[in-house]
């Protein structure tokens, strides 16, 4: 699609500058602070989460040692961590921080094309944060059914939270989910109608693409999740039976009779699988354009890596039930699934073969952001090709529901994206903030982080294949474990709890570059995208001063023959630099 | 350079941790080897690419790291490489699905001269059915489940009258038969999940679900649930025991249909009342416990539960630890009664006692035992009174010094260490959360005022 010329129609559109510190810092419209807004929320929770990941592995390092632990409360911390890391901060992170604080930037448009909204989307995301947090002090406190919520279980009261835990929970998300929509039509819109003279689509940076297919994926995804939570409100609330067989409770009967809850959890899959991909596309984006400019070579395979983001997107829509494998659905069901899910390895390979062939015949600078974004290659093809293992359905009948699962998508769902984030947050740290961050205290982050979290999940696995079931508060004496499964937890518990640690480096890196940090060059990486090359560091609203830019070569002309830097932005002529490559010329 | 060098200690390192890795799948018992056959080819190709991906970018990071005046190369796309890429990881991952499907493909077809047994689960227990000599199991209804009916069958199905049911928690198979496991779930989603079989399946509330499997070997295999099914849920165990031919038909005999136990006598408490003579001299003429005598009340306290304690005394299941000297005492005396019969006369007798008050002996802080508490109503309840179809009895109202020493024996697996009291194992995981002696007197000085 050609873009569309309302960006070039900029002098008919009213740009009300903000005058005051509220209109400026807390109403704020202009897309950069609302981006800032969603980050520094969705890290704060994530940290609330990062703490309880910290007393849910107290207790599997070393059972019934710490008296504030009980089956109760573990319960409350695994749910609570799972969801938060994936929706309140993963999601939101990403979408709501990156895609905010990039897509105009790197679109060369003054701001998203919905500002209004885009303001409501935060204070929207920001009740849902608050009516989660808020689940923690309620009578019963919040609930225990795991991050999946799977009915019965999340709304009998053999489960923790049942009284009130449960509704928060389940109204947050819908809050959130509205919170989101607000968002992500937003992005989309602005993608596809704001982009400036000259940014074709396939111009696009990929960091674009992967947040553009994303919150699309998002689009159609969230939808799923919003009915199956206000079914199981209804469920909980009015004694409906969307979810709810004829059961026996505790020798009493609720009432229910003729639901299904295998109906959820096909809702909540063809929601969650696209949910991995909502998180991990636009990791793949950024990850390719931070490998391509700390390089100093174009991204490999640029149509490639296009169309790999948009055959996984589609993809993921079919596959949701390989979660489902031996939840008794018709087990027929498993060669279709098993297929698809297969499949999806191959485009996902093709991008990485791309990022490590980006690095061939490269430039490469370690800075701190190539260093995570390299780690994130080691560590996402260890995530990706464990998937290879529970995507297959017979691998399922072993390890399903073992901590082989815990381990494979903390490593492809956890450990890598995070490790996107960071590098991101390096990367784009001088232009959000105009000031250099401590390189030695970021090394020493990265280091830690890095080896700390591979030390966590790579022998996980193998607790997986001795047989370890995930979501259990104590083993006890199990006769097939041998005892060492316990020292390896206790490893595991020691590795975790010196990574969570460790994050503080990043924290006291943010105060000094804040406090004390050199003044950053306005392209320190001498990058090509438009974001960096704004009028003012960190951009003012509006972005671009004046005049808008005009594109006019695609994101990754880096070391083209016969010039002599080894970069030409975006917006550079064809007639002043070569145009190293002919990419989506368009028109 | 050292970045470089970490990635290949790192491939290094995965693939020794591997190789020595002490924690691997259990020895297989049954039938499905294709199963781990099919994760080792999965290993293989994986582990290819692991080390070869890893490896390769490796070696960039060393030969194209930054040195002064390098420039990179510009390439955009090769497609003939890309092309060869693709077709090599599509071939990788058919390699990896044929078998994957062919496995599955077995998996889902059901021998027909497959042994049936039911599985059954609810919070947090598991129990079976077989059934029976015609060879079909009789209507089963969840809306019909009650303390005295606890699988839901229809009274008026003459197939289920020769059902045979099994309320602890273990199973029987005969070894080298193919087993089909038809599985029920009461209330959540549980997990029937036996490591050494490899296979596993969830449990739906509203359906049936099923696995089937051929076990080779002889032996215990324990039952874990892999399905989040509420707090309990690291607690719900039981096991499968495959036993040679003549065995299970031993152990089968031995076990109760449908019919059976609903024509079974109800205790008497008439004749119960002269077995009790024996009984009254620790625990006192009307149950009321004498703690001199280190003998608990017992009026008031449940039927059922009654009936399964001296039944586990009678067993071996309970009182044969060292350390229990107390249960060693009770041994001698459950031997008085001859029979089941016998045990629920006792029990009849005893629920004639009227539930007297008990005299408060431990002292401690109700505010922190209230918060423990939480925890223990989930299955004895709110009020302490007990459910019995969670099979906690009732602590409320009960002597509270025996309570202390028994949550101390469950702490130490004096009691519920003995690999047929299900239910005492449970109670042992459950215990293990009250850190030390104060935790215990708090907890039961909470009970005191329910």
């Amino acid at each position: 699609m050609a873009y569309v010329a309302i960006a070039d129609r900029d002098h008919e559109i009213e740009h009300h500058d903000p005058q005051t510190f509220i209109t400026k810092y807390i109403w704020s419209q202009d897309h950069k602070v609302i981006a800032i807004q969603y980050s520094i929320t969705a890290i704060f929770v994530g940290l609330i989460a990062l703490g309880l990941s910290a007393m849910m592995r107290l207790q599997l390092g070393f059972p019934d040692q710490f008296s504030f632990i009980n089956p109760e409360n573990y319960y409350q911390f695994i749910t609570m961590h799972g969801m938060i890391m994936v929706i309140y901060l993963l999601t939101a992170l990403f979408l709501g921080g990156f895609g905010n604080y990039l897509i105009p930037l790197m679109c060369g448009s003054r701001d998203m094309v919905f500002p209004f909204l885009n303001m409501l989307s935060y204070w929207v995301y920001l009740v849902s944060v608050i009516i989660l947090l808020i689940s923690f002090f309620v009578p019963g406190g919040s609930t225990g059914a795991g991050w999946t919520l799977y009915p019965p279980q999340a709304i009998m009261q053999g489960t923790p939270g049942t009284d009130w835990g449960i509704l928060l929970m389940l109204a947050s998300l819908a809050v959130f989910i509205v919170a989101f929509t607000m968002g992500g039509l937003n992005y989309v819109t602005t993608v596809l109608q704001a982009r400036c003279k000259g940014m074709t689509l396939m111009r696009m940076p990929l960091s674009v693409w992967g947040i553009f297919i994303a919150t699309v994926l998002g689009l159609l995804a969230f939808p799923a999740l919003l009915v199956s939570a206000i079914m199981m409100l209804f469920d909980k609330t009015l004694y409906t039976s969307f979810f709810m067989p004829a059961i026996s409770s505790m020798g009493a009967d609720p009432g229910y009779s003729g639901g299904s809850p295998i109906l959820f959890q096909h809702l909540f899959w063809f929601f969650g699988h696209p949910e991995v991909y909502i998180v991990a596309l636009p990791a793949f984006g950024i990850v390719s354009d931070l490998l391509s400019t700390h390089a100093r070579k174009n991204i490999f395979g640029y149509r490639m890596m296009v169309w790999a983001i948009i055959a996984i997107g589609g993809l993921s829509f079919v596959v949701w039930a390989h979660h489902m494998y031996v939840s008794g659905m018709n087990p027929y069901f498993g060669f279709f699934f098993a297929t698809t899910t297969l499949i999806i390895a191959v485009p996902t390979a093709i991008k990485v073969y791309n990022w490590v062939l980006t690095l061939w015949e490269g430039n490469i600078h370690l800075r701190v952001p190539m260093l995570f974004s390299i780690a994130f290659v080691f560590t996402f093809i260890h995530g990706g090709l464990t998937g290879l293992f529970l995507g297959n359905v017979t691998i399922d009948l072993p390890l399903s529901d073992t901590y082989f699962v815990v381990a494979h998508f903390h490593m492809v769902m956890g450990v890598s994206p995070v490790l996107v984030v960071f590098g991101a947050i390096y990367h784009w740290w001088p232009k959000i903030t105009g000031k250099m961050y401590h390189e030695g205290l970021g090394k020493w982050h990265f280091w830690m982080t890095f080896l700390g979290t591979y030390a966590i999940y790579l022998p996980m696995h193998y607790l997986g294949f001795a047989g370890v079931p995930r979501r259990y508060f104590a083993m006890g004496n199990t006769e097939f474990l041998p005892d060492s499964a316990q020292d390896l937890n206790a490893w595991i518990t020691m590795s975790a709890l010196f990574v969570a640690a460790t994050q503080i480096l990043f924290f006291v890196n943010v105060i000094w570059s804040l406090t004390r940090g050199p003044k950053a060059d306005p392209n320190p990486w001498n990058a090509t995208t438009l974001e960096w090359q704004t009028p003012d560091t960190p951009p003012k609203h509006g972005n671009w001063g004046h005049d808008l830019p005009e594109c006019h070569r695609w994101a990754y002309d880096y070391s083209v023959p016969g010039y002599e830097d080894d970069f030409i932005p975006q917006n550079v002529p064809a007639d002043v630099a070569p145009a190293g490559r002919d990419h989506g010329e368009g028109h | 350079m050292p970045f470089a060098v970490v990635l290949i200690l790192l491939v290094v390192g995965s693939l020794l941790f591997h190789l020595l890795s002490p924690w691997t799948f259990t020895e297989l018992a049954s039938n499905w080897g294709m199963v781990d056959f099919t994760v080792d080819i999965t290993l293989y190709v994986t582990g290819f690419v692991f080390v070869a991906v890893n490896l390769f970018m490796a070696y960039c990071v060393i030969k194209f790291r930054h040195k002064k005046g390098a420039r990179a190369a510009y390439e955009p796309e090769n497609k003939k490489l890309e092309s060869w890429l693709t077709v090599l990881t599509a071939i990788g991952v058919a390699a990896m699905l044929t078998p994957g499907l062919f496995v599955w493909a077995k998996f889902v077809d059901v021998p027909e001269d497959a042994h049936v047994v039911e599985a059954v689960g609810q919070q947090w227990h598991w129990t079976y059915r077989l059934p029976g000599e015609d060879g079909k199991l009789g209507e089963v209804d969840a809306e019909r489940i009650s303390d005295d009916n606890p699988f839901g069958l229809d009274p008026e199905d003459p197939n289920g009258q020769d059902d045979v049911l099994v309320y602890n928690g273990e199973i029987h198979v005969p070894v080298d038969k193919p087993v089909k496991f038809l599985l029920r779930s009461k209330d959540v989603l549980h997990d029937f999940a036996v490591a050494q079989f490899r296979v596993k399946m969830d449990l739906v509330p509203g359906m049936n679900t099923y696995l089937w499997l051929t076990p080779t070997k002889t032996g215990r295999f324990e039952i874990l649930c892999e399905e989040l099914c509420g707090i309990g849920h690291h607690t719900m165990r039981g096991a499968v025991i495959v036993a040679e031919k003549d065995d299970y038909a031993t152990w089968l005999a031995n076990q109760s249909t449908f019919s059976e136990i609903n024509s079974a006598p109800a205790g008497n408490a008439s004749v119960g009342a002269a077995q009790y003579a024996v009984c009254a001299s620790c625990h006192g003429q009307q149950g009321e416990g004498i703690a001199a005598m280190n003998a608990p009340k017992i009026a008031g306290q449940s039927e059922w539960y009654l009936k399964r304690q001296i039944m586990n005394y009678k067993n071996g299941v309970r009182g044969t630890h060292a350390d229990d000297i107390y249960g060693q005492q009770m041994i001698g005396m459950v031997a008085t009664l001859v029979d089941e019969q016998a045990v629920d006369n006792v029990v009849a007798h005893i629920l004639t006692f009227p539930d007297g008050d008990v005299e408060a002996t431990v002292t401690g802080d109700v505010t922190a035992g209230r918060k423990h508490y939480n925890v223990c109503a989930y299955c004895h309840g709110k009020d302490g009174m007990g459910v019995q179809a969670l099979n906690a009895p009732r602590a409320a109202g009960m002597s509270d010094w025996y309570m202390a020493r028994q949550l101390q024996n469950f702490k130490d697996d004096v009691r519920g260490g003995h690999l047929q009291d299900y239910h005492g194992k449970q109670m042992g995981f459950m215990a293990d959360i009250l850190h030390d002696e104060q935790a215990i007197n708090d907890v039961i000085a909470y009970i005191n005022t329910l």
